[in-house]
């Protein structure tokens, strides 16, 4: 049944729908298993992805910490969590400005999962790194730049 | 098949914290082989973990997730002894579920 509606999807193709839907699968944690949000994925710059993740506008805070290497030497595997102390987080994206498509993970946390995830990234170069959490309905966010180093030396 | 993964989750003060290692190529669909042939994007593209059931993480990754991707996190609740599952489903539809005991 599932797969039927992938499908549909895919093949009845009205863009917007899919956003609304894909959207609709974000905000709703506790689902069995949200549809992945291929637009938000596919997107290939920061705004299209926030679009994508209805995420639009979200506001600078700094009530979110990205704990990271400010210089990372191997860019295939970039360790990157996200804190928040606020109450009631519902979602938390990774987004990597420069590589070509920016979303890296989105997380839906239902209520009594703590607002700390930890992963690692691949970075095609030296980005500035966001992090998206959604939390009361709102998104905010804050961001972070990691360099790369190609040489491996640490320059 | 893919290997299994790899799981820690350990309850203290009432939190259980979970740490996940999973074992996948994880292929952008970027990188070109020796002949200079693209290799075609294999990823996890879906995961979720379970406490005795009940979902506790919903996570979506691209293909910007390192090789053999790591996960960490943490809810809570969960004593000793409880089930902890973690399933994923990758872009080729292949899919993966193992099972621990919270310590």
């Amino acid at each position: 049944m599932n797969m039927q509606r992938r499908e549909a999807l895919k093949a009845g193709g009205g863009l917007g729908l899919f956003g609304l839907l894909a959207a609709a699968g974000l905000i709703t944690p506790g689902q069995a298993r949200a549809e992945w949000n291929k637009s938000a994925f596919d997107a290939k710059s920061i705004e299209d992805t926030l679009k994508a993740l209805g995420a639009t506008g979200a506001e600078n805070s700094t009530d979110i910490q990205i704990t990271a290497p400010d210089i990372a030497e191997n860019g295939a595997v970039v360790p990157v969590g996200v804190v928040s102390a606020l109450a009631g987080v519902e979602a938390i994206a990774i987004l990597i400005e420069k590589n070509p498509n920016p979303l890296a993970a989105s997380f839906m946390l239902p209520a009594g999962t703590e607002a700390s995830v930890q992963t690692r990234v691949k970075m095609g170069q030296t980005s500035d790194v966001l992090a998206v959490v959604k939390v009361g309905g709102k998104f905010i966010m804050t961001k972070k730049e990691i360099k790369v180093t190609l040489g491996g030396c640490g320059g | 098949m893919a290997d299994p993964m790899k799981i820690r989750a350990s309850a203290k003060d009432g939190i259980t914290e979970v740490k996940v290692l999973m074992s996948h190529e994880m292929e952008t669909g970027q990188r070109k082989d020796s002949s200079g042939n693209l290799v075609p994007a294999h990823f996890i593209t879906e995961l979720s973990a379970e406490h005795n059931g009940k979902q506790v993480l919903a996570a979506q990754f691209g293909t910007a997730v390192s090789k053999n991707p790591y996960l960490a996190f943490k809810f809570k609740g969960g004593a000793k002894g409880d089930k902890l599952a973690v399933s994923w489903v990758d872009n080729k539809g292949d899919k993966r579920t193992d099972e621990v005991q919270i310590n």
